[in-house]
């Protein structure tokens, strides 16, 4: 048994239950979280002491000091932090969605499609540098693709298989568009796109947090009170029907709410990989819970490895800062082969 | 569907003449366009001095070569992958094998400085060995066997696995770029030919195997107790079948890096027209991917001069429509 903690309002209106595990292993991941940030935001190729950051952030002052940490790194590690969340958490609904543990954003597309958009606009720009226009541009992409495996996947409302098949294919495709279109730029351009294609936090600024949060700060919390439909889909489209979740509905929300997450993310970090695919897996591994407990773990988790894999590149090959999606890449490739052994003894 | 025996031959005719009309348009057209005369003239009596004479035996002839290989290799992997998983979905590309290869290349071509498709053969088949290994072991559900949206999911979670990987070392070794991109986007030109003939026993070899196997293929869509019964070592037969797989697309993408989709269209098209006997089958997929590989990359020459479009992306924009229709076929799976 789990135990549990149900918080009522007076006369039993409304009531809250909380998985006692989950909740300590939100509030462990938080914290590790947030002593992480601190590490990422002291160090890089300034050195600053563990100190000047809590004295920064807790009296900002007019000096380089503050500038580095305050303009410069902050922003990045709030970055990683969003977009490690909004990938994790499009992992966990899109599982649940497909009934498919291997299923993810990169897996079935939309993460190609964001690629493709932001590929031919810096091919169509001629672009080497960074462009405000480059994330809209690239949101556009994956949800015209959303809705292009959504429309081919039809066939009397949403079937899972077909989804992630279509998926698939049309990921296919759209890889190929984006190789013809590298090959086809000089130089200067194609290496550009190509950071942006293996996903970098580098140069993250304010107005970039502040363009990526509502997108998290409206999906989130949505998420979070209808997760629950998603466990009774789990069961079964019978079942789901039975407990009087308006199946197709639901599935067409989750898929909104994956792409949005997704999209978003993807949109102003590159085309990181893997978060999506193996951090619910992780979450699933911490704690048992229906999707709605599992949803925090997976964003914090999710939030955790970009900020590592972005801090490895930033400080580990200093003067050189690599994008993060490379280190995302080789954090997940040993967890993917332990999966992939754990995920024979598990039905899907 | 070609049934009787004249047919089919008469059929088989066709694919070939199609072949090689293929082959010598890949020969004739390009950025210096050679006459047909001029073909026969360079390879009856040789002038060195003839700048038509020499495109064709230098750039033009390797190229054709490479492309007929490599297309015959991944249609025939393609079709033992789809009998061997019964999955309608399965090729080199889709499952993951191409890319185990492609980033074994990689490594070898860039950390090892291998640089002769002969070296780089065996780091591929090294990848394609383990891309299959993973795909395999991952594509089996508890209980229930090998799953096909399984496994086309693990396959496609295997290849961006080392996609990324490859992506990532391209970013680190920013001076091997070309290099490196030759391999993601897949290319049958720039190969000598004296780099490729130490690559063509082992690939013949594998082509005899898959040839002399076509009796025990055909079983292998029964059941498996029902192939046991008929004194078949069921067993032995895959595993050998995945290994006629490994080499063959590993010796593909050794020579042409990522070439996606062949493996998937031509089976298909060879099983529609010559029907599911694997006599027919393997052959005639054969004749139909190095025709097919061979129009692609004639047209790939022609879209927008004096550039090149890749081949693989050629071949990848070809396919996406029949993998679409064919995954609204798939229906009850998961």
């Amino acid at each position: 048994m789990t135990r549990s903690l149900v918080l009522r309002t007076p006369g039993d209106r409304y009531s809250l239950k909380l998985n006692i595990r989950v909740l300590k292993m939100t509030l462990a991941l938080t914290a590790l979280l947030a002593i992480s940030s601190i590490l990422a935001l002291a160090s890089g190729s300034h050195p600053t002491s563990f100190m000047d950051v809590l004295g920064t952030l807790a009296a900002p002052a007019r000096s380089d000091l503050a500038l580095i940490i305050l303009e410069i790194r902050l922003p990045r590690v709030i970055m990683a932090i969003l977009v490690g969340a909004a990938l994790g958490s499009a992992g966990l609904i899109l599982q649940g969605l497909v009934r498919n543990p291997l299923a993810s954003p990169d897996v079935i597309g939309i993460t190609s499609g964001a690629s493709a958009a932001a590929v031919l606009f810096l091919w169509l720009g001629g672009i080497t540098g960074t462009s405000l226009l480059l994330a809209p541009v690239a949101m556009g992409g994956a949800f015209t693709v959303a809705l292009c495996i959504t429309a081919l996947a039809w066939h009397r409302g949403i079937s899972p298989a077909r989804l992630v098949l279509v998926g698939v294919g049309l990921a296919a495709a759209l890889t190929a568009v984006t190789t013809l279109l590298l090959v086809l730029s000089p130089d200067s351009t194609a290496m550009n796109a190509y950071i942006w294609l293996t996903g970098s936090l580098y140069a993250s600024q304010w107005h970039d947090v502040t363009a990526l949060t509502p997108w998290l700060a409206v999906c989130l919390p949505l998420a979070l009170i209808k997760l629950r439909h998603l466990d009774a889909q789990s069961m079964g489209e019978d079942m789901a029907r039975g407990l009087g979740s308006a199946l197709q509905g639901h599935r067409l929300l989750f898929l909104v709410l994956a792409v949005a997450l997704a999209g978003s993310a993807v949109a102003y970090a590159g085309a990181v990989g893997f978060i999506g695919l193996i951090a619910p897996h992780m979450a699933r591994r911490l704690v048992t819970s229906g999707h709605t407990g599992l949803l925090p773990i997976a964003a914090l988790i999710g939030a955790l490895i970009l900020l590592y894999a972005d801090w490895i590149g930033r400080v580990v090959f200093i003067p050189r800062d690599l994008p993060a999606g490379v280190f995302v890449a080789g954090i997940g490739a040993p967890f993917f082969v332990y999966l992939l052994y754990r995920l024979r003894h598990e039905p899907g | 569907m070609l049934t009787s025996l004249l047919a089919r031959t008469s059929g088989a005719l066709l694919c070939l003449t199609f072949f090689v009309v293929a082959m010598a348009s890949s020969l004739v057209f390009g950025n210096i366009p050679v006459s047909l005369d001029m073909l026969i003239a360079s390879c009856l009596d040789y002038d060195p001095g003839s700048l038509e004479h020499l495109v064709i035996r230098t750039e033009r002839f390797s190229r054709t070569v490479t492309a007929l290989i490599v297309g015959a290799g991944l249609a025939i992997a393609g079709v033992l992958m789809q009998t061997l998983t019964r999955n309608p979905l399965a090729s080199p590309g889709i499952l993951g094998v191409n890319a185990g290869a492609m980033f074994f290349v990689v490594v070898g071509a860039t950390l090892f400085s291998l640089t002769s498709p002969s070296e780089l053969v065996w780091a591929a088949f090294t990848g394609a060995a383990t891309a299959a290994f993973l795909v395999y072991f991952l594509g089996q559900e508890a209980g229930r066997g090998i799953s096909p949206v399984r496994t086309v999911l693990a396959g496609v979670a295997v290849t961006a696995l080392f996609v990324s990987f490859a992506q990532g070392l391209l970013i680190l070794n920013q001076n091997r770029f070309e290099s490196i991109l030759f391999w993601l986007a897949g290319s049958v030109s720039g190969r000598e030919l004296a780099t490729i003939v130490p690559l063509l026993p082992g690939f013949g070899l594998a082509l005899l195997v898959a040839l002399l196997l076509s009796r025990q293929l055909n079983l292998l869509g029964l059941d498996d107790e029902v192939i046991r019964g008929l004194g078949l070592r069921v067993g032995q037969i895959r595993l050998l079948v995945g290994l006629t797989v490994i080499v063959l697309a590993g010796t593909s993408v050794a020579m042409a890096g990522l070439i996606g989709f062949v493996g998937l269209i031509v089976p298909h098209m060879a099983r529609g027209i010559f029907g599911t006997d694997h006599r027919w089958l393997l052959p005639m997929s054969a004749i139909l991917g190095a025709t097919l590989l061979l129009a692609a990359d004639t047209v790939a020459r022609m879209i927008i001069p004096p550039q090149e479009v890749p081949v693989g992306v050629m071949t990848a924009l070809l396919g996406t429509p029949l993998f679409l229709y064919l995954a609204r076929q798939v229906r009850q799976l998961s």
